[in-house]
């Protein structure tokens, strides 16, 4: 007969008895609440110390009431919510057209195999080649006006969309579609309950990095040459060392990004709600 | 049902199907078969034996397979595949009336659940519903469109034993309202003898036994004739030794795990 061990812990709450084996805990534990703030928050307070005690030389970056006195000035004179529209109209309009053709383009390529040979392997080359790269070629086709911009942006956004796309149609399963078949479904049906749904999750994957490239690329267009937006506010106080200034431009990019990010995944816990129940 | 009428008229006729993978040799070779409207055939067979090829030939999936023969099948065949094959982005009820083109279609829906077992689950998703109501709902799915031949290719073979019982009593009560032919492939022996009206032994491609299933009333595998059906059955499957047989001792006796030891 084997020897019973005493228990490693006993706690008794209100004379209930609680007598159990506990092993030591490897795992990191409980998750703590808000905790990606607190990391965000001691950044800001080790700013805050810094510029307060000297050691942070406003030079280099300027005191956190300076920068909001700034964006206060700035949005006073209207500066701010002008180059955040500029912006924010050239980063929706690249994010929509490169959204749009990622989108068909997947569709065609991935639901007939001639649309897969003719599409498929020029976006592969496309991919290989960074869209920054293009901007040479696309200054001396469009000149440096809003249209050469939101093409650039539009280049930057389709390949992902592309990609991730044409990967969820791909990895439907063959078994829906043998599915489909015996219910005697017609082609339109076909795409609407089975490759759309199917390939959502692709594409809200691409979605989700497409918005990244939109924002890359819409600060590079907007400081290689620009008269407005965000960018141009940047560059300018650059050249002037207004440290304070590029900042407030900085804060702003942070604001568009999550935003933009939460804007997907928000449609994502609507669109995948069939998922969403299965992962809690 | 005049069993005169059956014989002139056979929901499903096959002749000479010959079906092949490569050249090495054929999966069918030459298989006839005849199923009468309303008659619950079960096809049984080791596996390679060409029971799934040949309910894929029935059911037209096996484009590019090559091969020669003639087929005849009702215009409105279902198919039930041993996974459920639900959308998972779609909920019971739109799964079970995908592709249904009539105004009704959701009030039938509703109602196909209903025989089923599953009223009130219309609005689930499918990875909410248990193995065995999933495949009640594919069960749904396919009576929702009123088969003249349903195909069934091991519908219950990945549901744990206690479910499996409750499916054949649903199955049964299914096709005696619905009376569509039935062809059930299954390596279950006691499921063919309780469910089919006959039973087919496929072997080498070919049909090498093919019986009526005399047995009246409820089938119960305490009845003698039972046994001596399912020992038969098992012989023609070449397997002798069958210790499940043993008083005491019953389980679903599966031949794709015998066989292969």
């Amino acid at each position: 007969m084997t020897t019973l061990t005493a228990p490693a812990r006993a706690v008794t709450t209100a004379g209930v008895e609680d007598v159990r084996p506990v092993r030591r805990r490897l795992s990191p534990g409980t998750s703590i609440r808000f905790g990606g703030l607190i990391g965000i928050a001691l950044l800001l307070a080790a700013w805050v110390v810094g510029s307060a005690t000297g050691l942070l030389d406003p030079r280099t970056l300027t005191e956190p009431w300076t920068v909001v006195e700034t964006a206060g000035t700035l949005i006073e004179n209207g500066r701010l919510q002008e180059s955040l529209v500029t912006s924010g109209i050239r980063a929706a309009l690249g994010l929509g057209l490169g959204v749009l053709v990622g989108t068909v383009l997947a569709l065609i390529s991935g639901l007939s195999r001639i649309g897969e040979v003719v599409i498929d392997g020029p976006v592969q080359v496309k991919r290989s080649i960074p869209t920054l790269a293009l901007i040479p070629l696309l200054i001396l086709w469009l000149g440096i006006g809003e249209p050469m911009k939101v093409i650039t942006i539009a280049l930057a956004v389709f390949v992902p969309i592309y990609i991730h796309t044409h990967n969820g149609l791909r990895s439907i399963e063959g078994r829906y579609a043998e599915l489909a078949e015996t219910l005697d479904v017609t082609r339109s049906e076909f795409v609407r309950h089975v490759v759309l749904p199917g390939a959502m999750p692709g594409f809200l994957l691409g979605l989700r990095f497409a918005v990244t490239s939109s924002l890359l690329a819409l600060v590079v267009v907007e400081v290689i040459n620009a008269t407005s937006g965000i960018g141009h506010m940047i560059t300018l106080a650059s050249n002037y060392g207004q440290t304070d200034i590029i900042v407030v431009g900085l804060v702003v990019y942070a604001l568009l990004g999550v935003t933009a990010d939460s804007a997907v995944r928000l449609i994502e816990r609507k669109a995948l709600s069939w998922r969403r129940t299965l992962a809690s | 049902m005049a069993s005169y009428a059956r014989e002139l008229t056979p929901a499903v006729k096959v002749q000479n199907l010959h079906r092949s993978f490569n050249e090495a040799g054929g999966v069918l070779n030459g298989l006839d078969l005849d199923i009468a409207p309303g008659e619950f055939v079960a096809l049984l067979g080791r596996s390679g034996s060409g029971k799934s090829t040949l309910l894929r030939s029935l059911a037209g999936l096996d484009r590019g397979v090559a091969g020669t023969g003639r087929i005849e099948v009702p215009e409105k065949v279902s198919v039930v595949f041993q996974d459920s094959r639900l959308l998972p982005w779609k909920r019971v009820l739109d799964n079970v009336t995908l592709g249904l083109r009539a105004d009704d279609a959701a009030q039938r829906g509703e109602k196909a659940l209903e025989e089923v077992g599953l009223a009130g689950r219309e609005r689930a998703w499918p990875h909410e519903l248990s193995g065995g109501e999933q495949q009640r709902a594919a069960l749904a799915r396919s009576l929702v469109r009123d088969p003249q031949l349903l195909l069934a290719d091991e519908p219950f073979g990945a549901l744990d034993a206690l479910t499996r019982i409750r499916m054949h009593t649903l199955l049964r009560t299914l096709c005696e309202v619905h009376q569509p032919a039935v062809l059930l492939v299954t390596h279950d022996v006691d499921e063919a003898i309780v469910l089919a009206d006959r039973v087919i032994v496929l072997d080498g491609g070919v049909v090498r036994h093919d019986a009526q299933i005399e047995l009246d009333g409820r089938r119960s595998v305490a009845d003698p004739a039972f046994a001596r059906l399912r020992a038969r059955l098992l012989s023609e499957l070449g397997v002798e030794d069958d210790h499940d047989a043993a008083p005491g001792r019953r389980t679903g006796s599966h031949l794709g795990e015998r066989a292969a030891s």
